[in-house]
């Protein structure tokens, strides 16, 4: 069906393709945003359905492109990825453990123009490191480091906080500091995935967040522009939701290794929506038209009190998939806004975690990997 | 809401730091400048400036420059205030050999 460009007009267009090219990593992290039921998915898509995905995402406006997963270097085709994906004009930014990463690759990256490598590490000791990934890679992620200072690029390191390392957070900078890193994210772990399975484990006490933030602050202070911190708050000690991928389908277009294209990482668990895949559909049709990508667009969705919210524009009501993990219902408000009826759910788990440290969880810390993937699908 | 400046020498060639790029989007109508995992549009007189941000033009040069391609304004202190607001943000630098 024609659509008359007035219409057209009122949808922004993408400007972030974030390619999941695969959920195979060798790591096991407890947070990991990925989908717990990953191994019900279906087959990867080939090199030459990425280019083609590629392609359409920057014809329709988009520049910057993440190369994630799993981990993106697991798979052998990610040097043609790069090539074709440079010359196409994206910034292209590859998301990665380090795992994979050798000299013969990152050489091939820097030729096909690949602009930056973000490195994850889970912690500045190793002990920390290798249990919250379950495997042993520290040396290996900190020659990982060397090398990506060798080949001139900038040194981004991600480190993604919780309960078990967040009061390392003087250490962590400080190893950024010896590594030379210019940009520094301490993500606090945002409760979706195996991360909301883990979410007793890994929320912080307020205690540990404010002493958290201390640190940083006079870390920036002492630094100055040599290196930029950026510190995410976790936003269940928010009063009011983050605006979720700067607002559902106007930014930010996420696909997925099988090709099912999404309005963010989590979407796919939400019920009632038929996510479209990119083997059937062109993405135009996807971001434009597909039924999915519509639904939650703008404020027409909201029920109260988001709908007469004077902030609606300002948050669009906050996180769908955040709504629906803690509510049942995606179009409700989300429940960390304080105007939320379901706030509830947001403050009691708060307040079980300011109690001591030695709790008795409920369940035990769940590693991500295909076994307890195929446990958690049925 | 005043941001915070970083001066600039007159003379000194600037740069853009190396984890940035800049570059013109059809599909935008406006320059960009692209870093890690993020984006800045840069419109109008903005992209003017910082497409002339090319490690070899100095500040009295990037002046220089727009008033010949902007006849008949004063655009110095404009220009001056932007680039020291860009430098504040560490988008560019000085020069370090000139």
């Amino acid at each position: 069906m024609e659509k008359d460009g007035s219409e057209l007009a009122s949808i922004s267009n993408p400007l972030w393709l974030n390619a999941e090219i695969t959920y195979k990593c060798p790591l096991h992290c407890v947070f990991c945003y990925n989908p717990v039921d990953y191994t019900r998915y279906g087959q990867e898509l080939a090199t030459e359905d990425w280019l083609r995905v590629f392609r359409e995402a920057r014809a329709l406006g988009a520049v910057q492109l993440g190369l994630s997963g799993g981990e993106p270097l697991t798979r052998d085709d990610l040097e043609i990825m790069v090539r074709e994906a440079s010359g196409l004009g994206y910034y292209v930014n590859l998301i990665t453990s380090g795992i994979g990463l050798n000299e013969k690759r990152i050489a091939a990256f820097k030729e096909g123009g690949l602009d930056q490598i973000q490195l994850s590490f889970q912690d500045s000791t190793r002990e920390l490191n290798d249990f919250l990934s379950s495997t042993r890679t520290f040396e290996l992620k900190s020659k990982v480091a060397r090398l990506i200072k060798q080949y001139d690029y900038p040194m981004v390191l991600n480190v993604v906080l919780h309960r078990l390392n967040i009061d390392h957070v003087g250490q962590i900078l400080e190893m950024a500091e010896v590594m030379g890193a210019e940009h520094v994210e301490l993500a606090n772990t945002q409760y979706y995935g195996w991360a909301f399975v883990n979410r007793e484990h890994l929320l912080p006490s307020r205690e540990q967040l404010e002493r958290a933030e201390e640190v940083t602050n006079t870390f920036r202070a002492r630094v100055g522009n040599a290196m930029k911190v950026y510190f995410v708050v976790p936003d269940y000690y928010a009063d009011r939701p983050k605006k979720c991928v700067n607002g559902w389908g106007t930014t930010f277009l996420n696909v997925a290794s099988d090709g099912v294209a999404l309005p963010c990482h989590e979407a796919r668990m939400l019920p009632g929506l038929s996510f479209p895949n990119v083997r059937d559909h062109d993405l135009r049709w996807i971001w434009h038209e597909s039924p999915a990508f519509n639904a939650y667009r703008g404020v027409g969705w909201m029920k109260q009190p988001c709908r007469s919210c004077p902030e609606r524009f300002k948050d669009f009501g906050g996180c769908r998939c955040q709504a629906y993990l803690l509510t049942g219902d995606a179009a409700n408000a989300d429940p960390v806004c304080s105007l939320s009826p379901h706030h509830g759910r947001v403050t009691t788990v708060v307040e079980k975690a300011q109690l001591p440290g030695e709790r008795v969880p409920v369940r035990p810390l769940l590693f991500r990997g295909d076994r307890n993937s195929r446990q958690l699908s049925q | 809401m005043s941001e915070p400046r970083l001066p600039l020498p007159p003379d000194a060639p600037i740069e853009l730091l190396r984890q940035f790029r800049l570059q013109w989007e059809p599909a935008q109508q406006c320059y960009v400048l692209l870093y890690p995992e993020g984006m800045v549009q840069l419109r109008g007189g903005a992209g003017e400036i910082m497409k002339r941000v090319d490690g070899q033009a100095s500040l009295h040069g990037i002046v220089a420059d727009l008033q010949r391609a902007f006849p008949g304004a004063d655009l110095r202190a404009d220009v001056v205030d932007f680039l020291e607001v860009a430098h504040g943000k560490g988008w560019i630098r000085a020069g370090q050999h000139q």
